[in-house]
C-alpha cells in the first residue's frame, strides 16, 4: 500500500487502526500537522487530500491508498514560503502557532471552494456562480479551525490579502 | 506558619513604605523607558517562519529511539477506594509492556503544592498513584505502556476497576453551606474591612445589592497536554509543555527524591497555556512508567483527559453591593462571595482583588470564602479572579449608574481614587480615566442611548456597554539572566523562561538589542530549558517585567566587566558604569559620545573571544511601595435577536493603560486574544459539572464552546503608552488584562440592547428569551 505525501510516494505499513493524523505524526515524523482534540472539533489536523480539506484525525490512514496528501510541510515551494504563510507572519495570524498548520491548509482549500462557487451557510445568493471572499463568508468557512490564542483577526486579514490579490 | 509569614510580610511592607525611593529598584526610572529604536516597534515574531512551516517542535513531537506510549485509565467516581483492579487482560494484550497502578508504581512523594515553597509547582499535593484512595472523578488509576499508541489505547479499554464508594461533596450548593475563609489569598488577607460598610450601604441615597454567578471554565489550549520523558541513569529529562520549567524540575525532583539538577525540563514551544500548562499528574506518571520500563515514554492526553486531569477556573457566587451619595461618590463598596476549591490545592480564585484597588469609597468590605469540594484541583486560568471579579463588580457599577441616571463613564470619573483605597500607597501609574476618554471617543460612546431597547435593526436589538479592566503588576523574585558577548559582535542572552505565543523571545531580543546598542539580528535569546539560568515562570502577567529586570542586572554586570577589560588604553578609561551608555555595538560616555569603543575592540585588545556575565534581578520591592496595576476600558456593541435570543458581538474596542508597550504587533495580538477569551467567558463557555456524581459532562471541544472565527468581529485595541516610572522598561505584562472587564462590557451591552440584566454567566440565549 502507498500514498503520495507532499509529492513523495510513501509506503504504508500500518496498523489498520492508525488514523491518518497519527500516521503522519508518529510514523512519518511529519509533526507539522497537529492534534488538538482527535475528534474533529478543532481543525488543527486539517490536511489537503487531492486539494480538499479534511480532518486527518477522523480518517484512517488506510482509506487513503493511492491518494495525494498535502500537509503544512508541503506548502512552501523551493524553499520559499507560500504567500499565505508569509501573510500569516505579516498579519500576526498566530500566537502559539499550534493551530496554524490547520488554519493554513484549511484556508487554501477554502479559497478553492469559493472559486468553485460552493455556497456556505451565509451565502446570500445560492444561484451565483462564484461566492464572495467577504468577511462573513471567510469567517463562516473558517469556523471549523479553532484558535484559542485568539488570532482570528490576523488570520482573516492574512487570508483576505492573499486570496483577494491572487485568486486561487 | 502562614500567620508567621503574614506577619513577616506585613513587617516588610511597613518597613518598605519608609524606605527612601532611591533605595528601591525601579525608583530611579529605567532610562530605556523612553528610548525608542526597536522598543515598541511592530517587529514580526522571530519564530514566525518556523511556526507557519510546522517546524516548531512541541512536547509530543520529540523523537526517541525505543519509545513507549502511555495511555491512562481514569476513575469514574469522585471519592472512595479502589476495591478491585483487573489488569491481567490488558497486560496480555499485544504490544503491552506494563500496566502501572498504585500496586507497582515507584514510591513517590506528593508534589509540593504551589505557593508552599518558592519553586513548588504541584497543582495539588495529593499523592500520585500511591494508594487505593480516589479523590476526584477522573483521577488516573492505571497507566498502560505499549509499543504503539493504538496498542496502549486498546489495552486500557480492557482494564476493569470497581470501587468502594464514600460520600463525596460534589454539589456547590451543599459545599457552600460549609464555606470558610482560606488562610490567605495569594499572600493577601481573605477579607478587608474599613468603616461599617453595611450600615453605610443602608443609609446611602442610591444603592444596588446584587448576586452574580460564574461557572467553571477550562483553558482549552489547542495543544493537548503532553510530555516526552527519558531517564539516563538517575537523570531525568522531561520535554514538557509548561509555563514553569524551573519549578517543574524542582518539584519533580522532590517527588522522585532527586536533586533539582538531576531533572532537566525543556519547553521551547508551548501550544497555548493560559494558566493550564503547569505540573499535573501526567508528567509524573510518565516519568514513573519510564523508570519502571527502562524506556523513554510519550504521554499525550486526550481532550477528555485534559478536562478530567487538568483543572480549570472554578465556579463562584459573588455579592456586590454599592451605596452612592447624591454627588456620585461612594458611601460603601461591598464585594463578597465564595469559590469552589479543594482541600489539596492553593487557588482560591481572587475575585475580590479588583474591588480592593479600583474605586474610592468611604467604607469598604471585601471578603471571600472557599467551599471545599471533591473535584479535580481548580487552578489559575487567565486573570484568575480578576476576569470574573470584574464581571460582578463592573456589572454592579453599571446598574448603579443607571439607578443614578448617570453615564457609567461619568460615574467612574467620580469614584476615581487618589491613592490605593486599601493599601494607601501612591499609584505608580494610573491613567484609567484617560483610557476611558480615548476609548469612548474612538468607539463612539456618545451615540449610545442609555434607554434599553432603543436601537433596533430588523429583528435585532442593538446595545452598547462598557466596563473597567484591571490586573495587578507582578514581577517575580529569583530570576537570573546570562549575557554572552562575542568578539564577532553577537550577544546570546539566556534565561529559563517561556514562549507560549506571547512573543517573549521577540520582545526580549528587541530589548537586548536596544540596551546593548546592537542590531536586532545580532542578538539571540535562549529560553525554555531548566539548565539555563533560572527564569521567571510565565504566570500572573509577570514574565516580561521579570525577564527585563534580570537583563538589566546582567547588562549592568556586563558594562562593569567591559570597562574593566577596556583598561587604561581605551577612550573609556577611567569611566564609571553610570557614566557610559551602549551605542552602535559598543560603549560611549553618556554626554561625550565620541569617547567610544566597540565591544569587538574591547574584547580584541584584551585578547578575549567573549565575555559572559550573569546576574539576578533585584527583589520586586517596587510593588510593595507603590500600588501597581494595569487598567483598561472595554467597549462592546451587541446585537441580540428578539425572536431567538441569539447574541452577536458586532463591535469591540479595548483601550488599555498598561505602561509602555514593547512590541505593538504582539501586544495587539495579546490584547485581542484576552478579549476573545473574554467573549467566550461571557457568551459561550461553561464546563458542565454533574452535581450528583462530580463528573464533567462536556469534556470536548464539540460541547465546550470556545469562540470560533464567526463569533469574533474585528476588534480594535488602543493604548495610552504612558511608561510606568517604577517598572523595568516602563512596561507591564499584558497577558491577562485583556480578558478582564469583557464579561461585564458584554453583559452591560446586552442589557442596553434588551433591558435584561443577566447576572449568571454565560449569557446564553435561554437567559434572554
Amino acid at each position: 500500500m502507498h500514498c503520495t505525501i507532499n509529492g513523495n510516494r510513501t509506503e504504508m505499513v500500518i496498523d489498520p487502526r492508525t488514523s491518518l493524523l497519527d500516521f503522519l505524526r508518529d510514523h512519518l515524523g511529519l509533526t507539522g500537522t497537529k492534534k488538538g482534540c482527535n475528534q474533529g472539533a478543532c481543525g488543527a489536523c486539517t490536511v489537503l487530500v487531492d486539494g480538499e480539506r479534511i480532518n486527518a484525525c477522523l480518517a484512517f490512514a488506510v482509506q487513503y491508498q493511492g491518494r495525494s496528501i498535502t500537509t503544512v510541510e508541503g506548502l512552501s515551494r523551493g524553499g520559499a514560503l507560500h504567500p499565505l504563510q508569509q501573510a500569516f507572519i505579516k498579519h500576526d495570524g498566530f500566537q502559539c502557532g499550534y493551530c496554524t498548520p490547520g488554519q493554513l491548509c484549511s484556508a487554501i482549500a477554502m479559497a478553492n471552494e469559493i472559486e468553485r462557487g460552493i455556497p456556505s451557510f451565509v451565502t446570500k445568493n445560492l444561484s451565483t456562480e462564484t461566492a464572495l471572499l467577504d468577511h462573513d463568508e471567510l469567517r463562516e468557512r473558517m469556523s471549523g479551525n479553532l484558535c484559542r490564542c485568539g488570532a482570528y483577526n490576523g488570520i482573516v486579514e492574512a487570508i483576505s490579502e492573499t486570496f483577494a490579490k491572487e485568486p486561487a | 506558619m502562614s500567620v508567621l509569614k503574614d506577619t513577616a510580610q506585613k513587617a516588610l511592607q511597613t518597613a518598605i513604605s519608609f524606605v527612601p525611593d532611591r533605595w528601591l529598584p525601579g525608583a530611579e526610572p529605567d532610562p530605556m523607558r523612553t528610548k525608542h529604536g526597536l522598543i515598541g516597534a511592530p517587529v514580526s515574531r522571530v519564530d514566525g517562519p518556523l511556526k507557519v512551516e510546522g517546524k516548531a517542535r512541541f512536547a509530543a513531537e520529540v523523537p526517541y529511539e525505543n519509545m513507549a506510549y502511555a495511555a491512562l485509565a481514569c476513575s469514574t467516581i469522585s471519592r472512595g477506594r479502589i476495591a478491585a483492579l483487573e489488569t491481567a487482560k490488558a497486560e496480555a494484550a499485544p504490544g503491552v509492556l506494563l500496566v502501572m497502578t498504585y500496586r507497582n508504581a515507584p514510591r513517590m512523594a506528593p508534589p509540593p503544592v504551589m505557593n508552599s515553597a518558592p519553586k513548588a509547582a504541584g497543582a495539588s499535593d495529593l499523592p500520585v498513584m500511591q494508594d487505593a484512595d480516589i479523590h476526584w472523578n477522573g483521577e488516573p488509576v492505571a497507566l498502560v505502556l505499549a509499543e504503539t499508541q493504538e496498542q496502549a489505547d486498546y489495552a486500557k479499554s480492557l482494564i476493569r476497576v470497581t470501587y468502594d464508594l464514600e460520600p463525596a461533596i460534589t454539589s456547590f450548593d451543599v459545599a457552600k453551606t460549609r464555606a470558610h475563609p482560606p488562610e490567605n489569598i495569594l499572600g493577601e488577607p481573605s477579607s478587608i474591612e474599613f468603616g461599617d460598610a453595611e450600615a453605610a450601604l443602608n443609609g446611602a441615597a442610591h444603592r444596588v445589592d446584587l448576586m452574580y454567578r460564574t461557572p467553571r471554565y477550562n483553558h482549552n489550549a489547542i495543544e493537548l497536554h503532553a510530555a516526552t520523558v527519558a531517564w539516563e541513569g538517575d537523570k531525568l529529562t522531561i520535554h514538557d509543555a509548561t509555563q514553569m520549567v524551573n519549578s517543574t524540575a524542582w518539584t519533580v525532583a522532590q517527588v522522585f527524591g532527586l536533586k533539582e539538577e538531576q531533572v532537566r525540563v525543556l519547553s521551547p514551544y508551548v501550544g497555548g497555556g493560559f494558566g493550564g500548562k503547569c505540573l499535573w499528574n501526567h508528567q509524573i506518571l510518565a516519568a514513573a512508567a519510564s523508570k519502571l520500563a527502562g524506556r523513554p515514554v510519550r504521554i499525550a492526553l486526550s481532550r477528555e483527559e485534559v478536562f478530567r486531569i487538568v483543572g480549570g477556573r472554578t465556579t463562584t457566587e459573588q455579592r456586590v453591593a454599592i451605596g452612592a451619595k447624591p454627588d456620585g461618590t461612594l458611601a460603601a463598596l461591598i464585594h463578597t462571595g465564595v469559590a469552589a476549591m479543594t482541600t489539596h490545592n492553593s487557588c482560591p480564585e481572587q475575585f475580590t482583588f479588583p474591588a480592593r484597588h479600583l474605586y474610592a469609597a468611604d467604607t469598604l468590605k471585601v471578603a471571600q470564602d472557599v467551599a471545599d469540594m471533591d473535584m479535580v484541583a481548580n487552578t489559575f486560568m487567565r486573570a484568575p479572579g480578576e476576569s470574573i471579579g470584574t464581571f460582578a463588580l463592573e456589572c454592579a457599577v453599571d446598574e448603579l449608574a443607571e439607578t443614578m441616571q448617570l453615564d457609567p463613564i461619568e460615574l467612574r470619573r467620580r469614584i476615581e481614587p487618589e491613592k490605593d483605597p486599601t493599601t494607601g500607597h501612591a499609584f505608580s501609574s494610573r491613567n484609567l480615566i484617560e483610557a476611558y476618554r480615548r476609548g469612548a471617543e474612538k468607539f463612539g460612546w456618545d451615540k449610545r442611548d442609555p434607554t434599553p431597547r432603543a436601537r433596533r435593526k430588523g429583528e435585532w436589538l442593538i446595545g452598547m456597554g462598557c466596563a473597567t479592566a484591571t490586573y495587578p503588576y507582578y514581577r517575580m523574585p529569583g530570576g537570573a539572566a546570562r549575557i554572552r558577548l562575542t568578539r564577532e559582535g553577537r550577544a546570546i542572552v539566556s534565561t529559563a523562561v517561556h514562549e507560549m505565543g506571547m512573543g517573549t523571545s521577540t520582545v526580549q531580543q528587541q530589548h537586548v538589542a536596544a540596551r546593548l546598542g546592537m542590531s536586532f539580528d545580532a542578538v539571540t535569546f535562549e529560553y525554555g530549558d531548566s539548565t539555563l539560568p533560572a527564569g521567571s515562570m510565565a504566570g500572573g502577567s509577570s514574565q516580561t517585567a521579570s525577564i527585563s529586570a534580570t537583563i538589566i542586572a546582567a547588562t549592568e554586570a556586563l558594562t562593569k566587566e567591559l570597562l574593566k577589560l577596556a583598561g587604561n588604553d581605551s577612550p573609556l578609561a577611567g569611566l564609571k558604569p553610570d557614566q557610559v551608555e551602549a551605542r552602535n555595538g559598543g560603549l560611549c560616555k553618556r554626554d561625550e559620545p565620541d569617547r567610544f569603543e566597540s565591544y569587538a575592540s574591547i574584547l580584541g585588545r584584551s585578547q578575549r573571544q567573549e565575555v559572559t556575565c550573569e546576574a539576578s534581578g533585584p527583589l520586586p520591592l517596587e510593588a510593595q511601595k507603590y500600588s501597581m496595576h494595569s487598567y483598561g476600558a472595554q467597549f462592546c456593541e451587541m446585537r441580540v435577536n428578539m425572536v431567538t435570543g441569539e447574541t452577536r458581538v458586532s463591535r469591540f474596542l479595548g483601550s488599555f493603560d498598561t505602561g509602555r508597550i514593547l512590541n505593538s504587533m504582539t501586544a495587539t495580538s495579546q490584547f485581542k486574544g484576552g478579549i476573545i477569551m473574554g467573549l467566550g467567558l461571557a457568551l459561550t463557555e461553561e464546563t458542565n459539572f454533574d452535581a450528583r456524581f462530580g463528573r464533567i459532562m462536556n469534556p470536548s471541544l464539540a460541547e465546550y464552546h470556545v469562540p470560533v472565527h464567526m463569533d469574533v468581529p474585528r476588534i480594535d485595541v488602543i493604548w495610552n503608552d504612558i511608561p510606568d516610572p517604577h517598572s523595568p522598561l516602563g512596561a507591564h505584562g499584558i497577558g491577562e488584562i485583556g480578558i478582564t472587564g469583557v464579561g461585564a462590557a458584554v453583559a452591560n451591552a446586552v442589557y442596553n440592547a434588551t433591558g435584561k440584566r443577566v447576572r449568571e454567566l454565560p449569557i446564553t440565549l435561554d437567559k434572554l428569551l
